[in-house]
């Protein structure tokens, strides 16, 4: 409470003489939007200077192989066969696993590879290719579908959350906006490691910023596509669930709007699924190939429950895979569940982007088969909420960061992480622009050069030092435990934080009524 | 000074980003000099040709390499292997010579601290995001590789010292800089004059003895740069070196200047002539095959040679440098010496398109003076980074170099547009008022022009959408009408185009340096 209230006085100070950034708000906020967009794009760019995951590296590649075979096949057979186990399609060698959307948008960037170097993505004979063409091609299809979809949709989150708010100095909404665009494990894993989170994360963004402008229909359409984009959004989907649920009970006519938003659900997911749709036995050999539960329960050195407390308990052994699905959707529910119900009682803005970050959090924390990249999806609330909650994004993002060392250590990308990691720092104290941020708690400040020197010492020790014969991946779960840890912490902290708010605003109507 | 760095440490993040990307021949010149002052005794630095890339720089600069070598030895030994070095590419070589260039540019840092410290806030941060966020500095030093940063820091002190009216400091740095790199002398007549009138010129005792001081202390920089190999009775081989004139008039690539002009005039009257039945003989030499031997390449129009591109340097440089000997104030020098380099890359012999860097990054302090200034910059860095463009051709670097530019000049327009609006205008001028007495023509000047806003003139917008039209005719149009054939089209395309604005600019600036008021 005594930030918060800190902050407002600083809030109605005008923009300073001091403030580095004053001649980039002087215009409003599309002007200096359009600036950090292109400053954020050549970054972007720059980081996919630098290798991909499992550049090199045969018989199987890595990501970068596993998005232009979709390609490939996707562009040479018809759309029945594409996720069929055939002569002409090889399954077990990067089967297509995500959703239709994704396999329409690799046809599409297919056609795109295809017009300037058909060698790349040829039937058969394009298996783990790689030239200089090849790789600036496929680069530029992430660059692109960045620029078309995550940007834009931040632009209209941008404007959906400022414009029902007090004016505070425009700083702080380019500063939001360069937390959101220059969120550096987004940067790192779309356009070093080679994904198209961009894409999923975008449309997910537009479906909030449709939320906060009240917008529920076309939140439904845009979250729906972000599903059948990535399964892996589905980790929002109880916090969409509940507020658009919450929301609808107050209305007049709860039954018609629920109906309504179903039907729009309905309605994308069947235009998506729709080559699919013919038959139960297409449609379920999709669906099979979404849910690949017999990779395990967790995969690496994930710094989630399971993994995590698998150094105690041997989750594998003892259970077969029948019981440990129960036992982690049990465990995944149970755990946003307070989240929903509290969006349910009391749906608000506010509580919706807590509930985003707490449902993430959960299933990343609780679900089957999670990576490391699956900390991208917690963030992503935690990057919209920086106003309300600075410390809380810089330290998730840091975990975050820390987590998925290990992970682009493999794939050759220390630089552009150090750089990367470098840049958010700066971005984030940018001097004398927010001073409130700098003031701390004593506790957290110990708390805070405790975790920071740790890592740094493991930082040093993974890149320097050989770990012992008998445990080879003893640096990964050290890693991995103390980013559990603050993980942990971190989800406690903001289950609390999303009921506190009611209790705000409870306070705040009984001091209404009082006055 | 933390927002200072603060500046500069955003620019260093991208600047490691870049560090794999597309490198030109220059990288493998430096590695090689490296290699030459590592393994070689001192008396056979200008003397070897084991690779083509001969050691063309002055002495300081072979010092800085023989220091940075000691380093490169102890990371990879190959690096400074004269054999086994020669077009080395391994990881280490590529981070070894990058990041000596990252940190050199703390050189640039410091003489931005050193000329930025008296001004006042909102001008200092432009400034700093004009010259640390420069597109063309990123693009020569971080992309193409070069050590321009560390140099223009160095020129940067000088000028520093010099507007602090420290004139002798300011002497010792020009000195050093001529002893990096001798392109930097092109305003060697404007510092002279500078210094002669403003430090020397106070009665005939105390002048004579300043004269001497000054003197001993620029003949003592020469004689640390230069002493070594005039003991060895080399110096002739050095001068040689670091003079050749036998590599003609024009880059491969035209530097958009004065002598593209005169090659067009050139080829233009020879063939309106041959249509009118001249019998014409076509030069043995041609610019664009790239290389040019002694005979002349013009058709028509009389042969150039250095002592006549020397000559018209000289002559454009006249009026600057009679206003320097009227009235030498601390206030112009900086202005006057970017008009310098200016001259010296329109005019010079065999000037390469990077020069422009001399006048473009100190011209960043001359713009944040006054609207009128600020306009005049914002089209220039435009034209001359565009220039560049050039440089990097490979598609990787494409969008990185088209969005460093387009960056730039969202940036320019955002933070001029926010200096110079009607508002501020009450504040400037209570600002301007504070300063000190040098400053007090400036002052005057941009008092004058804060009117109106930030606005771009009307030839000026079209002649930057003609930009926009050369890039796309020579980037995508060209090679899709004509394939293969005429290659060198686009590229002269682009130098006749960004001449004439650097033409324009020249025109631009000498009319202010005329214009300006005798004090």
């Amino acid at each position: 409470m005594e930030r918060t209230k800190g902050r407002k006085v600083v809030k109605d100070k005008e923009v300073g003489d001091g403030d580095l950034c004053w001649w980039l708000v002087h215009k409003g906020i599309s002007a200096s939007f359009l600036c950090i967009a292109v400053f954020a794009l050549l970054v972007r760019v720059a980081i996919s200077l630098h290798p991909y995951s499992g550049a090199g590296n045969p018989p199987k590649y890595g990501d970068f192989e596993a998005q232009r075979h979709w390609m490939e096949i996707t562009l040479n057979l018809p759309v029945k066969e594409w996720y069929r186990n055939s002569t002409t399609n090889d399954i077990s060698y990067w089967g297509l696993d995500y959703p239709p959307l994704t396999a329409y948008q690799s046809y599409f960037h297919g056609l795109f590879l295809r017009f300037f170097h058909p060698e790349s993505v040829s039937l058969f004979t394009s298996r783990g290719h790689e030239s200089y063409l090849g790789k600036l091609l496929m680069r530029w299809t992430v660059l692109s579908s960045d620029a078309l979809v995550f940007f834009p949709a931040v632009f209209y989150f941008v404007l959906a959350y400022h414009s029902g708010r007090s004016n505070g100095p425009k700083t702080h909404i380019a500063w939001h906006i360069a937390m959101i665009l220059l969120s550096p494990c987004l940067m790192l894993i779309d356009h070093g490691h080679f994904q198209y989170n961009c894409i999923s994360l975008g449309l997910t963004v537009g479906a909030v910023a449709a939320v906060l402008s009240n917008k529920e229909l076309v939140a439904c359409f845009l979250f729906s596509l972000a599903l059948n984009h990535k399964q892996m959004t589905a980790y929002f989907a109880p916090a969409f669930f509940s507020h658009l649920l919450g929301k609808s009970l107050r209305r007049r006519n709860p039954v018609l709007e629920v109906l309504k938003l179903g039907l729009v659900v309905l309605g994308t997911f069947a235009l998506v699924w729709w080559p699919y749709l013919h038959s139960m036995e297409a449609f379920s050999r999709v669906l099979s190939r979404l849910a690949p539960f017999e990779r395990g329960i967790y995969e690496d050195y994930v710094a989630n429950f399971w993994c995590t407390t698998s150094v105690l308990v041997k989750w594998k052994r003892i259970f077969t895979i029948q019981s440990l699905k129960l036992l982690s959707l049990g465990a995944t529910v149970s755990t946003c569940l307070p989240s929903m119900v509290q969006q349910i009682w009391a749906p608000s803005n506010q509580g919706f982007l807590y509930g985003l970050l707490n449902s993430a959090f959960s299933f990343y924390m609780f679900s089957f088969q999670v990576h490391e990249k699956s900390i991208l999806l917690p963030l992503l609330p935690a990057s919209l909420l920086a106003l309300e909650e600075p410390f809380l994004l810089k330290w998730i993002t840091l975990c975050a960061l820390f987590s998925m060392f290990p992970l682009l250590y493999r794939d050759k990308l220390i630089l552009p992480y150090i750089a990367v990691s470098t840049l958010f720092v700066l971005t984030y104290y940018v001097p004398s622009g927010r001073q409130d941020r700098k003031e701390m708690h004593s506790f957290n400040s110990f708390f805070t050069t405790c975790f920071v020197s740790c890592s740094v010492v493991l930082h040093i020790v993974y890149l320097t030092m050989h770990p012992p014969h008998r445990y080879p991946f003893l640096f990964d779960a050290m890693i991995m435990l103390l980013c559990f840890s603050q993980f942990t912490l971190l989800a406690f902290y903001t289950n609390a934080k999303q009921w506190m708010l009611m209790k705000r605003s409870v306070l705040l109507d009984k001091e209404k009524k009082l006055h | 000074m933390s927002d200072l760095l603060w500046f500069f440490a955003i620019s260093t993040c991208l600047k490691l980003l870049l560090i794999p990307s597309y490198h030109s021949t220059d990288f493998e010149v430096h590695r090689n000099w490296l290699a030459l002052t590592h393994s070689l005794p001192l008396s056979q630095w200008y003397f070897d040709e084991t690779s083509p890339w001969t050691l063309d720089y002055p002495p300081l600069f072979a010092y800085f390499e023989r220091f940075l070598s000691i380093f490169a030895y102890l990371i990879d030994p190959q690096i400074v292997d004269l054999q086994k070095g020669l077009n080395y590419t391994s990881n280490s070589v590529i981070f070894f010579q990058r990041i000596t260039v990252i940190l050199s540019d703390s050189c640039l840092l410091y003489g931005v601290y050193r000329l930025t410290k008296d001004l006042d806030s909102r001008k200092r941060i432009l400034i700093w995001v004009l010259v640390f966020w420069s597109p063309m500095l990123v693009i020569v030093d971080h992309l193409h590789f070069q050590y321009n940063g560390f140099l223009l820091g160095i020129l940067l002190i000088s000028l520093s010292f010099l507007e602090q009216g420290k004139d002798l400091a300011g002497g010792f740095f020009f000195a050093v800089l001529l002893c990096f790199k001798h392109l930097f002398a092109v305003a060697a007549p404007v510092y002279f004059v500078y210094l002669f009138r403003h430090y020397c010129w106070c009665g005939l005792v105390k002048g004579f003895r300043r004269l001497s001081v000054l003197g001993a202390v620029v003949v003592a920089v020469f004689a640390v740069a230069y002493g070594p190999f005039v003991y060895h009775g080399q110096i002739q081989q050095v001068l040689r070196r670091m003079f050749p004139f036998g590599r003609g008039l024009c880059h491969a690539y035209w530097a958009p200047n004065f002598w593209v002009f005169y090659i067009i005039l050139d080829k233009g009257l020879a063939f309106f002539l041959r249509k009118l039945g001249f019998a014409i003989q076509t030069p043995e030499a041609s610019f664009t095959g790239g290389l040019v031997g002694d005979s002349s390449p013009f058709a028509i129009l009389p042969q150039i040679t250095p002592l006549a591109t020397f000559a018209m340097v000289l002559l454009a440089l006249a009026p600057c440098l009679i206003k320097a000997w009227r009235n030498p104030q601390p206030g112009m020098i900086t202005r006057w010496v970017t008009y310098a380099y200016t001259c010296g890359f329109l005019f010079g012999w065999h000037v390469h398109e990077k020069a422009s860097l001399h006048f473009v990054i100190p011209l960043a302090f001359v713009a944040v003076q006054g609207l009128e200034n600020a306009r005049h910059y914002f089209w220039l860095s435009i034209v001359s980074c565009y220039s560049l463009f050039p440089l990097l051709f490979e598609a990787q670097e494409y969008p990185i170099k088209v969005l460093l530019l387009l960056l730039h000049s969202i940036i320019m327009w955002l933070a001029f547009s926010a200096q110079f609006t009607k508002g501020e205008e009450a504040k400037a001028a209570v600002r301007i008022k504070k300063k000190d007495e040098q400053l007090k023509l400036k002052g005057n000047s941009s008092r004058a022009d804060k009117k109106e806003g930030f606005v771009i003139g009307g030839v000026e917008k079209s002649y930057l959408v003609g930009l926009l039209v050369v890039e796309i005719w020579s980037q995508f149009l060209h090679p899709l009408i004509f394939g293969d054939k005429l290659p060198f089209v686009p590229l002269m395309l682009i130098s006749i185009y960004c001449g004439l604005g650097i033409m324009y600019s020249w025109i631009w600036q000498l009319r202010w340096i005329i214009r300006s008021p005798n004090l």
